[in-house]
């Protein structure tokens, strides 16, 4: 987190009293949520255009409309070197900027580059650093549940007074490996925070295809786990609950699940056309529940920064991925035969088939 | 006669088996209203109705456990995996319970387990898999995997009427590349018979799934370039395997090449190559050889997953190189 300033400084001497900021954030810190919203919208504007362009070699999914949450929730953990670690999901790329992932990575990822992070094995958002505090998913949802609940686990072990979290969405909840991962981590009381997500599609299904009960919040407290519903596309509001259920999990009081409603505004992927999504229902959620929107409107609203700054940071972050592309977007693909080397530790590579050499 | 695609074909065969039968019903994620991910279901649910085209939570223990419930109440399951990278999270199920259900219990379990399979469509290694090794260990599964529009229409029948559970394993490459005429008359493909792709005489190829059609052309580049008569088995089905004609095709052309796409070691080739030594050991002019992918999860880039699995060219030179042998 960035250092905070002392105190809000008033704008002006003529402006009537600023309302107090919530939570502990500072007006840089404000800012810097500010930042990494238009910096999650705008690189996956960017990978529209590559998309469009065949360039991004495989699927692209969006996070349309759920920036909020993602970024918030992230920005509750205590980042840097021996900090908090988080596992976001395909549409947590929000999280990851948070966390340290730089654009030029995520470039690259989508397009196969031989400099990606996985040098090219893996697709989209799928890779982590450990060092910086994420780790990357697998396609199969709920694996990462258990996952996470055992790097919780080691930092009980360890006595570290770290915290992991994690994301599910509505439909990933379904899985037997997330409900396995919940009940685990409950029992052992390790410092997992649990963010679901509620978007209500997993796909082209809705919640109600999904599980009985009205919320996410309602399917964990049987297993002893306390959750709370909050509006995902409210930013503070996440990082009030999220940051309530860090400093819990931190303080030795097991695992919290933290429910986020928010609407998934794009297709599953780009290539689907969401014709089962009432159009109304899309333009509704646009029009009046943007997330960035509503927080830029509300930062101005109640005097915590001036519209000025906020275009000055829709500027950087446009010339940020900008930079981030022209740096990327030329180089290679990586080297054939470097398919074969990383199995395992050893043998250090898989041998080249025969006739390949013929 | 009417043109169709190896995805329409399926989806033919799936269509007349619910026309046909009522106790068939069809349930996987977003197979409803949506279609399926692939859209093998499409206009399915405005046909059959929820009841017969139930659209599930991703859940797919739950999937095929359901579908093993039902099928022992006499009701005939279709489940989709939507990747059939997702059947792992269904294995205790069907190597568990579906696969040992007849012979500990008695009980029947006419499931069809289907998904899109394979790579060559830059899906990485989550989107990708071939899963056949995995599940052709366990007694008590059957395995098709088809290859021609024919046999995707032939197969899915023949599985849905089978009394056992059925692995039905298609390739998403084959979807729409594949186009095919088909007779107005029932199509059925006996479950455990190969077919000739190819008629040779101085090598064989024994293949399944996609690699069918690169060992296809394969056998043209051979014949065009080598002057070599190139035979094609076509498996069709794994469990039960055809055995007469892998060993018919053996002592006709005396050399074998066996060639799959999914991983070398534990691979379906290695199994092949065994029942050739063993019953068919004194008819080899030369040593049965492998053409597989390599043995590392199937990367995301292009030039790193066209390096990893098997390719024409590769089919080519493994041929030559064993045809001179």
């Amino acid at each position: 987190m960035t250092p905070r300033t002392a105190a809000a400084a008033p704008l002006s001497a003529a402006s009537p009293a600023v309302p107090p900021i919530p939570a502990d954030l500072s007006r840089d810190d404000l800012l810097e949520l500010y930042r990494y919203l238009r910096l999650t919208r705008t690189l996956e504007e960017r990978l529209v255009a590559l998309y469009r362009q065949s360039k991004v070699i495989g699927g692209l999914f969006r996070s349309l409309g759920q920036e909020g949450e993602s970024v918030a929730s992230a920005y509750a953990l205590e980042r840097g070197r021996h900090g908090d670690l988080l596992s976001p999901l395909i549409r947590n790329l929000g999280s990851m900027l948070v966390m340290g992932a730089r654009p030029v990575e995520i470039l690259r990822q989508y397009m196969a580059k031989a400099d990606s992070p996985s040098h090219g094995r893996e697709l989209n958002v799928h890779f982590g650093d450990l060092e910086l505090g994420y780790l990357g998913q697998i396609s199969h949802l709920g694996d990462m549940i258990p996952v996470m609940a055992g790097i919780a686990l080691s930092f009980k072990l360890r006595r570290e007074p770290r915290v992991a979290l994690v994301y599910i969405g509505d439909g990933g909840m379904s899985t037997g490996t997330c409900h396995e991962g919940l009940n685990f981590a409950a029992v052992q009381r390790v410092p997992l925070v649990v963010i679901g997500e509620y978007n209500y599609w997993a796909y082209s299904t809705p919640p109600e295809r999904q599980f009985a009960p009205q919320r996410l919040a309602d399917r964990v407290q049987g297993y002893g786990i306390p959750a709370v519903t909050v509006d995902g596309n409210d930013v503070l509001v996440v990082y009030e609950a999220t940051k309530r259920a860090v400093e819990r999990a931190r303080a030795g009081e097991g695992v919290h699940f933290v429910e986020v409603v928010t609407y998934r505004r794009k297709g599953h992927a780009e290539h689907d056309d969401q014709h089962y999504v009432p159009a109304e229902e899309l333009e509704r959620w646009a029009r009046d529940n943007d997330p960035i929107d509503r927080y830029a409107a509300q930062l101005v609203k109640q005097g915590w920064a001036q519209p000025r700054q906020l275009a000055d940071l829709d500027a950087a972050a446009k010339a940020e991925i900008d930079a981030a592309t022209d740096a990327c977007v030329n180089e290679p693909l990586p080297e054939p035969a470097s398919a074969l080397p990383g199995v395992y530790v050893d043998p250090p590579a898989a041998p080249r088939h025969w006739y390949r050499s013929l | 006669m009417a043109e169709v695609t190896y995805l329409e074909a399926l989806r033919a065969g799936l269509w007349e088996e619910m026309e046909r039968d009522e106790r068939v019903f069809i349930l996987g994620e977003d197979v409803g209203r949506y279609g399926g991910a692939f859209k093998v279901t499409e206009g399915f649910f405005d046909r059959f109705g929820e009841t017969r085209v139930i659209d599930t939570p991703i859940a797919e223990a739950a999937i095929v456990g359901a579908a093993a419930g039902a099928a022992h109440m006499g009701l005939r399951p279709v489940a989709e995996m939507q990747f059939i990278d997702f059947i792992s999270c269904a294995y205790d199920m069907l190597t568990n319970y579906v696969a040992t259900a007849r012979y500990r219990a008695g009980l029947a379990t006419p499931v069809v387990v289907r998904g899109p399979c394979g790579g060559y469509v830059r899906g990485g290694p989550f989107h990708s898999q071939n899963v056949e090794a995995a599940f052709f260990h366990t007694p008590g599964l059957k395995i098709v995997y088809p290859a021609t529009a024919r046999d995707a229409k032939g197969l899915i029948k023949s599985a849905i009427r089978d009394d056992d559970p059925v692995l039905y394993l298609e390739h998403k490459w084959l979807y729409r590349r594949i186009k095919e005429d088909l007779p107005e008359t029932e199509v059925l493909t006996p479950i455990g018979e190969a077919r000739l792709a190819r008629e040779g005489r101085d090598l064989s190829i024994v293949t399944y799934g996609a690699t069918v059609w690169k060992a296809l052309e394969a056998a043209e580049q051979l014949a065009s370039a080598d002057g070599l008569s190139v035979e094609v088995l076509d498996l069709r089905t794994l469990v039960p395997m055809d055995d007469a004609a892998i060993m018919r095709t053996v002592r006709k052309t005396n050399k074998v090449l066996i060639v799959h796409e999914d991983t070398r070691t534990g691979g379906v080739a290695g199994e092949i190559a065994a029942r050739i030594n063993e019953q068919a050991f004194e008819w080899l002019d030369g040593p049965i050889m492998r053409v597989t992918a390599h043995d590392v999860p199937l990367p995301y880039a292009p030039t790193l997953e066209d390096f990893v699995l098997p390719q024409t060219d590769d089919i080519v030179k493994a041929g030559r190189w064993l045809a001179r042998y």
